[in-house]
């Protein structure tokens, strides 16, 4: 071990900030997820605002070192109320080189790089790209450097672990959390709780993890290297309880609640894709909540498997990414043709293809909107942060029994893997979901399965299993009324109709649009899904300049809220930014004809506010309005 | 059950007030016969009753049944009942399909369905040809069959449905034919007494783009001595007199024996365990061997909808979590 002259923490300076951006890269095997969710859990229990971005490659283990390996995990924790993960990092934490390589052009000017030195070998410095050491040919210059051989230090820390020296240098993550902990005057309890039950069944792994952790916090706390600590006071937040909570984690227990306030079994037929995989894991996991989870043998299969749990009294969901989509699109119109509830989740992600699997995007707008054969109407929902996943999950559910129709609830990567404190619910105090499944029938009296409910057009969930109720359906059209097989011009125009009035009377139901600033001004933000954070962060920052910028953001996609078309009249510009090609500008332009800005972007990364910020400055100058630079 | 629940049932009691819309002459008429015969001897209610199809002119048969009926899409019937088996394991869940629906477009839902046994009884029309579409080969469609589509014939090679069944695990699997009414009606009526996946191709005549494909061997004429009628616990005998036998060799490659041999006949046993023998029938020569029909296999098993309510059953009895719980989980904190 080195040594250096001890110091007391008293000795060193302790700096207040209100908010500070970390970002974890390193190998996609050097346990860069881990290290900054466990960072997270603790922050969220210090009673700090926090946001998250985890940014992952699709390999599981890309050759390690090397570029397209490096895997991230972006968090913020502030004093204050934050919409997003932030832009640039202020400090990052850099495993090897090719960590390094691709993150250090985003670290702010005079930030901290944490860098372990532990491989910077020639052939560390090729496999990530480097001509000549970025230690000395001046690329560091820009940042303040803390190099630490994390490798030998883990080593030294678990001399005496039971555990190989490949097992022990798996830890040098922990030390890189140990060091921050110390900087960031973090509580290492919720971490040291936590590595125990994760590794509870293997005391060894625990010990050692906690040892690198200790290990790493007292280097920090006594090395001269490590000049001051810093603190971040708790924010202000709502009173309440709250639970860090990531947007796949939400929406399953959305569904969940929905579910059991329906008085519903919940059955979800899935098969496994990126980033939505997840939901079937967590929901697999409930089965003592009578939750059937169902892995089909494809996409088809599982969304086929949820419409018969419908048809046979269950709340059938099927979860997926876009790929996934186009692979139900024919079931998804039988659900239609059939009017039963069926939810279809779409955790969106970087397109066309297989794409980008791990990056986030919204581009399956049109298609879950247009993308069937025939007038296939749906409702469709979209989530902006992870908590309100869960909100638009147990409205899913809420929309699918009310109204006997498909409801696709659109999510996104972003969304799916970030994560935020969520103020919980009293499960008491949400909406009730009135199910009604249609009685048995008298004798003598034809069932008509296609008897509407005149205020929503739905028609009776008939079980099978009901006496007096048999009936056939199918997608072949109907007549009304009574489900026969129905070729007329006149009833195939009147069905066609009323499935698309029965999607549209959805709207007439939902509450009147909430703005982020007055209900008029020069620029209304619109938005929709996980922008929803930059787009806050930038309006806000836009009404601080005396800006008359207002935002306000759209759960429900199909139908739109009634009040939407007055809304936008409001203002002399509606700018619409959306990872995509400008799919919603699309729709909104020509149902409202309303000149409607796209700003778009499709990069598979989020949004960032401050580059939404200077794109909606220079929208003002375009008005004649004028802009302090 | 006291006879008022379960009321003694008639085939007329099946019958739909739609019009039956096949050809004229198609083998179908004779096999929605045979099953409203099967359901009424077993005395099937009809509100427990759900008939699932996909597409193509075999999946039109739930509008003609007096059950609760869902005519899906091409292929994902299987795919649909399992949803609803899964859903409500006291239904008596049957999927219509046919040679295109099952094993051309829908062949992953068909497999899979018999991988997980779960207790569908599967009825397969095969027509060895796409009729709904008007006479394009199909995926049992001879090799060399000209058609719309194959002008000089096709190349492919076709299946047989029961290898591919044997093969993909059915725990039970069987072989009627439309014409032959009492011997299709037994048959469904003991694919509906099997607990897991009932697989049972039914051999049907297209009398207007596939006429005659059976004829060889189920008219009236040469029935006797070109079909082979398994019989569980019988030698496989066949013929006027039953006369012939079918016999297999060391490697289960069969051969025919007549007069001092016939002894050597195969002694049929539908539940054996290794799938062998019923894969030799399955694949024998259908020029040079009779045609087996009956039973094939049956086995015991397990099905996919028990293990699954026992899973819920089990860990429900393990742990009661009120949505309460389940939502204030994990590391939780309170901000005043």
């Amino acid at each position: 071990m080195p040594t250096h002259s001890k110091t007391t923490d008293h000795d060193k300076g302790l700096q207040d900030l209100d908010q500070v951006v970390i970002r974890f890269a390193g190998d996609s095997g050097d346990g860069m997820q881990l290290t900054g969710d466990q960072f997270t859990r603790t922050t969220a229990l210090m009673g700090n605002d926090i946001a998250t971005f985890p940014d992952f490659p699709a390999e599981i283990r890309a050759p390690a070192g090397t570029l397209p390996g490096v895997s991230a995990f972006q968090l913020r924790f502030s004093s204050f109320d934050i919409h997003t993960p932030g832009d640039a990092p202020d400090v990052l934490v850099a495993m090897n080189p090719a960590a390094l390589k691709v993150h250090l052009k985003e670290l702010k000017k005079d930030g901290i790089l944490l860098l372990n030195t532990a491989s910077f070998s020639p052939l560390d410095l090729r496999k990530a790209k480097y001509e000549t050491d970025p230690r000395t040919d001046g690329s560091l210059s820009g940042c303040r450097t803390i190099e630490v051989d994390l490798e030998a230090r883990t080593q030294e820390a678990l001399a005496s672990s039971p555990l190989d020296n490949r097992a022990r240098g798996r830890c040098k993550n922990m030390y890189a959390l140990g060091i921050l902990y110390w900087m960031f005057h973090r509580d290492v309890a919720p971490t040291e709780k936590a590595i125990a039950q994760k590794f509870g069944k293997k005391p060894e792994l625990v010990e050692a993890n906690l040892a690198a952790m200790r290990a790493g916090f007292a280097y920090a706390e006594t090395t001269e290297v490590f000049q001051t600590a810093y603190r971040v006071p708790p924010a202000p937040m709502r009173a309440g309880t709250y639970r860090n909570i990531m947007g796949n984690q939400a929406l399953c227990l959305g569904l969940v609640a929905g579910a059991q306030k329906a008085g519903l079994q919940l059955f979800l037929g899935s098969y496994p894709i990126t980033p939505a995989s997840d939901i079937l894991h967590q929901l697999s996991g409930y089965k003592h909540l009578g939750v059937v989870t169902f892995q089909a043998e494809d996409e088809i299969a599982a969304v086929c498997a949820a419409i018969g749990a419908s048809y046979a009294g269950r709340l059938g969901i099927t979860s997926t990414s876009g790929p996934g989509i186009a692979l139900k699109s024919e079931a998804m119109g039988l659900a239609v043709m059939a009017e039963l509830p069926l939810i279809v989740i779409d955790v969106q992600r970087a397109g066309p293809s297989t794409g980008m699997p791990t990056k986030t995007q919204q581009a399956d707008l049109l298609q879950v909107m247009y993308g069937r054969n025939g007038e296939s109407p749906v409702c469709v929902l979209a989530a902006s942060t992870p908590a309100d996943a869960f909100e638009v999950g147990y409205e899913a559910v809420r929309i699918a029994t009310t109204h006997m129709a498909p409801v696709v609830v659109l999510s996104d990567g972003y969304i799916a893997n970030g994560s935020e404190p969520w103020l919980l619910p009293d499960p008491d105090k949400l909406p009730a979901i009135p199910v009604a499944f249609a009685p048995a029938g008298e004798p003598g009296v034809k069932f008509m399965p296609y008897a509407r409910d005149p205020k929503t057009l739905a028609r009776p969930w008939a079980r099978p299993g009901t006496k007096g109720l048999v009936h056939r359906i199918g997608g072949l059209e109907k007549a009304d009324v009574t489900g026969n097989i129905c070729y007329e011009p006149e009833n195939h125009q009147h069905m066609v109709d009323t499935r698309a009035q029965k999607i549209a009377s959805i709207a007439d139901d939902l509450p009147p649009l909430q703005t982020i600033g007055p209900r008029q001004g020069d620029v209304l933000v619109l938005g929709w899904g996980s922008p929803r954070g930059a787009i806050t962060a930038a309006t806000l920052r836009l009404q601080q300049q005396g800006l008359k910028a207002s935002c306000a953001f759209l759960r429900h996609l199909n139908p739109l809220p009634n009040d939407l078309g007055d809304l936008m009249k409001g203002f002399r510009r509606v700018v619409l930014p959306e990872l995509n090609k400008g799919q919603l500008a699309m729709m909104l332009r020509s149902k409202y004809l309303v000149d409607v800005q796209s700003h778009s972007q499709v990069n598979g990364q989020p949004f960032k506010s401050h580059e939404l910020e200077r794109h909606l400055l220079k929208v003002f100058a375009e008005l004649g309005i004028e802009v302090r630079p | 059950m006291t006879a008022v629940d379960r009321p003694v049932m008639q085939k007329k009691d099946y019958k739909t007030d739609q019009e039956v819309r096949w050809c004229p002459g198609c083998g179908d008429y004779s096999i929605l016969n045979a099953v409203q015969g099967a359901f009424a001897k077993l005395g099937k209610q009809l509100h427990e009753t759900v008939i699932i199809s996909g597409i193509g002119c075999s999946s039109r048969f739930p509008y003609y049944m007096e059950t609760y009926g869902f005519h899906t899409i091409h292929g994902r019937a299987p795919a649909l009942a399992t949803g609803v088996k899964a859903s409500n394991p006291s239904l008596d869940v049957w999927v219509v399909t046919g040679d295109g629906d099952a094993l051309s477009i829908g062949g992953n839902h068909f497999i899979h369905a018999m991988r997980r046994n779960v207790g569908l009884k599967i009825l397969m029309f095969n027509n060895r040809i796409y009729g709904l579409t008007k006479g394009q080969f199909s995926p049992t469609s001879e090799q060399g069959k000209v058609t719309k589509s194959s002008p000089l014939g096709t190349v492919d090679y076709p299946f047989s449905p029961i290898a591919l069944a044997l093969g993909a695990g059915g725990t039970f699997v069987a072989r009627g034919v439309d014409i032959l009414g009492p011997h299709l009606e037994d048959v469904v009526c003991r694919a509906s007494a099997h607990a897991g996946t009932a697989v049972v191709e039914i051999y049907q005549n297209c009398n207007i783009f596939n006429d005659g494909a059976y004829k060889g061997f189920t008219d009236k004429e040469v029935r006797d001595a070109r079909l082979l009628p398994l019989q569980h616990g019988q030698p496989l005998l066949f013929g006027a007199n039953k006369a012939q036998g079918v016999a297999f060799d060391a490697n289960f490659r069969p051969y025919l024996v007549t007069g001092a041999d016939l002894g050597k006949a195969y002694v049929w046993d539908e539940t054996a365990e290794s799938p062998a023998p019923a894969m030799a029938l399955a694949t024998m020569s259908e020029s040079e061997f009779p045609v087996p029909i009956g039973v094939f296999r049956r086995r015991e098993k397990p099905t996919f909808e028990e293990g699954l309510q026992a899973q819920i059953a089990a860990a429900a009895a393990k742990k009661q979590e009120s949505l309460r719980d389940l939502l204030y989980a994990g590391e939780i904190w309170d901000v005043r």
